[in-house]
């Protein structure tokens, strides 16, 4: 485990326990068995702590982990499990969008189609990645080796990872909106499976246009929302300061979404969330996504039609049942 | 604006009994785009738009349903469908479901989509009207299933498609189970598409957010009202992430420019421009058979007892 990290600020505690730690560490190497034991006991209360903060996790504290700077990105996971990717670029129309990466890779022994959407670490990547918020173009690059994915009878398993799509005049010019529709209609209509697994935040439109699964997976500490809790909270709160309500009440968490049956699995985290552990993150994402693959060999089944009835039943509504005329020009 | 009221205030009714005779033809109306003064009666008459300067303004449901179907063949199919609060929503104390009754209670309609069959000009169609007064055009999961079951009446039925949208966004009180209503009604329009029927989406004043990002943009022809706002992230969502777009960006005549939209069609042509463009999609696969609908499970409908 890695516990020099940037702590949150719900993690505040555990600044001085690190700082101990790290002073302790430096001497380390050269003191004797008594300052190897010293350092042994603060990193038991060091990982003590966090098990503590990580036991019960507000919906708002987990928005902030998955927003974590050193939180492992799509690419990270490719670099672990898919170690012969091969990146596909461009929309063929327009550009190359560096918020969405895709490509062909081998995982369990079958090639598989992977798309995901990519934050940059450092404000240069960033800058390429346009800070992980997809242009139409990303959309288009998406939708199309979806498509090839589909004509070559492959599956797909796509990453989530954005705080929404590009807004901006460019990309209303060159048609986010249709570039997010068109992926969706695409993904309907595919033969193939889709695994989506949602890392770290899946906002809005932007997120479920890559998200249209069979099966849907999120990380433990990532968080799935209509919209982004700040937005919310402008909205109908009038005050962005009120973010961690509309967390909490829109519900955006792994374990919540489950509960709701609007996603099929939960993948555990190390203790402390993927940043402090990316490796051991990685194996999880790994391990969860093998079992998908053992319930995708099921080659009989219909996936369009499967796809289709997963969505057709999403939404909680009540029938009116009031002996009134149910056709005709209402009932007023 | 008193029309703007009289249409908050109004009870969704049958074409007939809304005759426009009724009104009282001293009641002037103010020009939102020029403030010239109008005759109610011409205001009506002309769909309300201002004959002067050409500005929309907004119809009210049932004028929408009277503007496009034949006179007496609409038919409103999932009017017992009714919002529940599976997250149990509050904002300071407000309770979403009181939300849902005071947004009834306002608009007139229960929901901000109002469906249903009809014929134009003898063609069956299914239709779906969204209601800006209902929550801002906002889309839970009933917006989404009547959507969703609108599209499938066209695919069970062999009807052409009509939707006019116009929505503020996607329902933040519902949460998720609104986002997912994106893929739930493009799943349905996909199956559509393999059925080979036509598809007209029309795009009122103010079209955002997930509607746009979904079933608005994946009409076979999609038709803008002049000046309709219409994009991505609402204003108030912007305005949240401090972006500023120019003015002129949201716009139809934007969208127009850009390749998004077909066509813009001022009010009173869009009955015959629809009419004759379903004509030109029909001409052909009238005789073609539609895909085979998948297996249907029982939709997720929790059937109560009556409310007050
Ligand atoms: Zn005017």
């Amino acid at each position: 485990m890695n516990r020099h990290v940037t702590e949150l600020e719900f993690e505040r505690g555990l600044a001085d326990i690190r700082t101990a730690l790290e002073r302790l560490e430096k001497a380390e190497a050269k003191g004797g068995p008594d300052v190897v034991a010293q350092a042994n006991k603060v990193r038991a209360s060091y990982d003590q702590a966090l098990t503590e903060i990580y036991r019960d996790l507000t919906p708002w504290q987990r928005v902030l982990i998955s927003r974590h700077p050193q939180r492992p990105r799509f690419l990270d996971y490719v670099a672990t499990l898919f170690p012969d990717f091969i990146e596909l670029h461009g929309d063929r129309h327009f550009g190359d969008d560096g918020a969405i990466v895709g490509g062909l890779a081998t995982f369990a022994d079958r090639s598989v189609m992977l798309v995901g959407e990519q934050k940059g670490r450092s404000t240069k990547e960033n800058i390429t990645r346009n800070f992980g918020m997809p242009h139409p173009e990303g959309y288009r690059k998406a939708e199309r080796l979806m498509r090839t994915a589909g004509k070559f009878d492959l599956p797909i398993i796509s990453f989530i990872d954005t705080s929404g799509a590009s807004a901006l005049q460019d990309d209303e010019a060159r048609g986010v909106s249709w570039a997010i529709a068109e992926c969706l209609k695409t993904q309907a209509n595919l033969h193939v499976p889709i695994i989506a697994v949602v890392i770290s935040e899946g906002m809005s439109g932007g997120a479920i246009a890559i998200a249209m699964g069979n099966r849907v997976l999120m990380l433990e500490h990532a968080v799935y929302s209509v919209i982004a809790p700040e937005a919310c909270a402008s909205q109908l709160w009038r005050d962005v300061s009120a973010a961690p309500e509309a967390a909490a009440a829109m519900q955006v968490s792994a374990s919540q979404l489950l509960q709701l049956g609007l996603i099929d699995r939960v993948i555990p985290e190390p203790i402390g969330g993927a940043h402090r552990d990316p490796e051991v993150a990685a194996q999880y994402v790994q391990a969860a996504l093998r079992e998908e693959f053992s319930l995708l060999a099921n080659e009989g089944l219909d996936w369009t039609t499967h796809r289709y009835e997963h969505y057709r039943h999403l939404g909680r509504m009540e029938l009116l049942m009031d002996g009134s005329q149910t056709t005709g020009n209402g009932r007023h | 604006m008193d029309f703007l009221r009289r249409a908050r205030g109004e009870r969704f009714r049958p074409v007939e009994q809304q005759a426009l005779e009724q009104l009282p033809d001293d009641v002037w109306h103010k020009c939102l785009g020029c403030r010239e003064l109008l005759y109610e009666k011409d205001f009506e008459a002309n769909l309300h738009v201002c004959p002067r300067c050409g500005h929309h303004h907004r119809l009210t449901v049932s004028q929408r349903i009277e503007s496009l179907a034949d006179p007496g063949t609409f038919a409103e199919t999932d009017h017992e469908l009714r919002s529940l609060d599976p997250l149990g929503f509050t904002i300071r104390d407000r309770r979403y479901l009181d939300r849902l009754r005071e947004a009834e209670e306002s608009a007139g309609v229960p929901e901000a989509v109002v469906s249903g069959t009809a014929s134009l000009d003898g063609r069956p169609i299914s239709l779906a009207v969204m209601v800006m007064e209902y929550l801002g055009g906002a889309v839970g999961s009933v917006a989404g299933e009547k959507i969703t079951r609108t599209v499938e009446r066209a695919c069970d039925e062999q009807r052409a498609l009509i939707i006019v949208s116009q929505s503020g966004g996607m329902r933040m009180h519902e949460g998720l189970f609104s986002l997912m209503q994106m893929a739930k009604s493009s799943a349905a329009l996909a199956r559509l598409e393999r059925a080979h029927l036509p598809y007209i989406s029309i795009i009122a004043d103010q079209t955002y957010g997930g509607a746009t990002a979904s079933w608005v943009a994946l009409g076979d022809i999609i038709i803008a009202e002049p000046g309709a706002r219409v994009g991505f992230s609402g204003p108030r969502v912007l305005q949240a992430i401090k972006i500023r777009l120019p003015e002129e960006t949201q716009k139809a005549e934007f969208m127009l420019q850009h390749g998004m939209v077909d066509l813009i069609i001022p009010r009173p042509q869009l009955r015959a421009t629809v009419s004759a463009l379903l004509r030109h999609l029909t001409s052909h696969c009238s005789a073609r058979k539609a895909a085979p609908a998948p297996k249907r499970r029982r939709i997720t409908v929790r059937s109560t007892e009556a409310r007050e």
